[in-house]
């Protein structure tokens, strides 16, 4: 019991922590935009990534349609803040997002998560297709244009509390007893079945949580980069916050943090190449995944929890002997 | 009527170059098991070859279309060897990343190179047009039916009747035990990456004559809609391919004569997430008992 209070301040300091360093950044000008941005892009990126992770890594569903639960938050906050342009406004589209996302994450998840693999993937790619061309096509989504002067309500500590509550939300949901009826399932569809677990169940609330979570993460894209069009919502997209979960392993939610992390972090550098900027992305990409198939973590977890009880074991070892 | 007719025929053709790139996912799918993303680069690779010897070398349509061939069967063999091969064991998820990787590099590589403007194919053929009961086919939709027909006639051939046609079915039935009847495994997969990605070249010339202009990333919608295609034909089955690239070609020509163009992509994954739903083996495509 101890241990675990000890955790929970330790992580909580750390959170804190993070917050102080980039507020003391943005007072003393060291942050400035351009690096606050990629800081929130960073923050965003791993709201993302964490919750397809939730997906692909703890359930083993292979989705590649997170774009399109991210354009139903952010165009949720986009058309809902322009008329009501308050926090509680975003909060408020916040919320309206993720209702609908799960509705729709429903609608999708019944039929398709039957699928496996490849199929499952070549599925969801096309529902997340379907929303985008929807939002290409209709009056209130301004059509292929987008939306534009969103107000910006969301700013960076709102982003870095949202990334907080992300990592406590699906850090403890995939160590609940749920999570682990959730990575059952993942090991062995079947073996779980014949223990009692209701497989396609925990594979629809793991989707229907990454999906919202998703929807999260588009609402704050939206509102602080106040323009969307539909086509930032397309496959690419899906396909570059899956590159994250990837490269950071699947299954480690330290791993995506990481992985988002760095990743920002080279885009800013890149983009002082031009146009060469993808190619180098593009090479660096391959030489990681051959040289590391498994993702920088692979299924490891950064745990403080672990480590403080390793210690007082080895303490208790040292005071026995 | 006839309008139906008119898009029933633009539909066929673009449903033969989808067929021929169409045939290269399933064919790689069906024996690396992997989603090779970057076929649709590979194709406008074959673009891009056949533009260039067309305008520097002055070849003819029929060189044009062999040399791009080859090209593009040695850059699908180099691909290969250099970017799936030392994946061969692993997570297939990791592939994907590697292939989506080869995918940007190809895209962007060709536009740094050659930048990223769109540029007019030559015409090596000049546009002739024919009327049967109102219904216009133009030779060069005639050349796409007639060279789709013959690569998948010598296709199946080469997968039927060859000694390399049943090492690959039996690599893709069961690579290890194929392997332990003497097949070489990472030769047979270098062919058909060779076979495939010569197909995709072919589609890549081809295009360049029915739509006029090429670009660098001319090769990610038709290479989603391919594999679309693919995966309704039933994967591993190439009847199924062209079956599925056909019906997604004649999909999209129907939306746009009824007025519904900016939904005929929405169309495509609607039929998909259906065939997908009541037939998840696709059309043709050999339902595999669940393994326990």
């Amino acid at each position: 019991m101890k241990t675990r209070w000890q955790t929970i301040a330790i992580w909580f300091v750390c959170m804190a922590a993070g917050y102080g360093i980039i507020y003391a950044g943005e007072m003393t000008g060291v942050v400035d935009t351009f690096i606050e941005n990629m800081l929130v892009m960073m923050g965003i990126n791993i709201i993302l990534a964490v919750s397809l992770n939730l997906i692909v890594g703890f359930s083993g569903q292979f989705s590649l349609g997170h774009a399109g639960f991210m354009a139903i938050g952010a165009y949720a906050t986009g058309i809902m803040t322009q008329t009501e342009s308050t926090f509680a406004g975003l909060i408020f589209s916040m919320i309206t997002g993720i209702v609908i996302t799960i509705v729709i994450a429903l609608i999708v998840g019944v039929p398709t998560l039957r699928l496996k693999g490849d199929y499952l993937a070549i599925a969801t790619m096309g529902a997340a297709e379907i929303i985008r061309l929807t939002a290409n096509n209709l009056k209130i989504t301004n059509g292929p244009a987008g939306l534009y002067n969103i107000p910006q309500l969301a700013t960076w500590p709102l982003v870095y509390i949202m990334m907080c509550l992300t990592i406590i939300i699906v850090a403890n949901f995939v160590h609940s007893k749920t999570g682990r009826a959730i990575r059952a399932v993942r090991n062995d569809e079947l073996a779980a079945t014949a223990m009692g677990i209701n497989a396609t169940k925990y594979k629809l609330m793991a989707f229907v949580m990454g999906a919202s979570l998703a929807a999260v993460g588009g609402s704050l894209y939206a509102s602080y980069l106040q323009s969307i069009a539909p086509s930032n919502f397309n496959i690419m997209e899906s396909v570059s916050i899956l590159i994250i979960v990837v490269l950071g392993g699947i299954g480690s939610i330290t791993g995506s943090v990481i992985a988002a992390v760095v990743l920002g972090a080279i885009d800013t550098i890149l983009q002082n190449f031009g146009s060469l900027r993808m190619v180098i992305y593009a090479v660096m990409l391959i030489v990681i995944m051959i040289a590391k198939p498994s993702g920088l973590m692979g299924r490891r977890e950064f745990s403080i929890g672990k480590w403080l009880a390793k210690r007082t074991a080895k303490k208790q070892a040292a005071a026995e002997s | 009527m006839q309008i139906f007719m008119q898009q029933l025929i633009n539909g066929l053709s673009l449903g033969s170059i989808y067929a021929l790139l169409a045939l290269g996912y399933t064919m790689i799918y069906g024996i690396v098991k992997i989603i090779h993303f970057a076929h649709g680069d590979v194709y406008m690779l074959g673009a891009f070859f056949g533009y260039y010897t067309i305008n520097v070398w002055h070849f003819n349509f029929i060189m044009a279309l062999f040399s791009s061939m080859i090209f593009c069967a040695l850059v699908g063999m180099l691909i290969e060897f250099v970017a799936y091969r030392p994946l061969r064991h692993s997570s297939r998820i990791a592939v994907l990343i590697t292939a989506i990787g080869v995918s940007y590099f190809l895209e962007n590589g060709m536009s740094v190179l050659f930048s990223g403007d769109t540029r007019d194919f030559p015409q090596v053929i000049k546009q002739v047009n024919y009327e049967w009961f109102g219904i216009r086919v133009t030779n060069v939709q005639l050349l796409i039916f007639v060279t789709t027909i013959i690569l998948m006639i010598v296709l199946q051939l080469i997968v039927k009747k060859t000694k390399m046609g049943r090492a690959m079915r039996a690599a893709a039935a069961d690579p290890v035990a194929a392997e332990l009847m003497g097949i070489n495994i990472n030769g047979t997969i270098s062919f058909v990456f060779a076979i495939g990605s010569a197909m995709a070249g072919a589609a890549g010339v081809l295009i360049g004559l029915y739509y006029n202009s090429i670009e660098p990333t001319m090769g990610l919608t038709p290479g989603i809609k391919a594999f679309v295609a693919a995966v309704v034909g039933g994967v591993g089955s190439i009847p199924g391919a062209a079956v599925g690239a056909v019906i997604i070609g004649c999909l999209e020509s129907l939306m746009q004569a009824i007025g519904f163009s900016a939904f005929k992509d929405a169309a495509v994954y609607v039929v998909l997430i259906i065939v997908l739903l009541f037939l998840p083996a696709g059309l043709f495509g050999n339902k595999q008992p669940e393994k326990v």
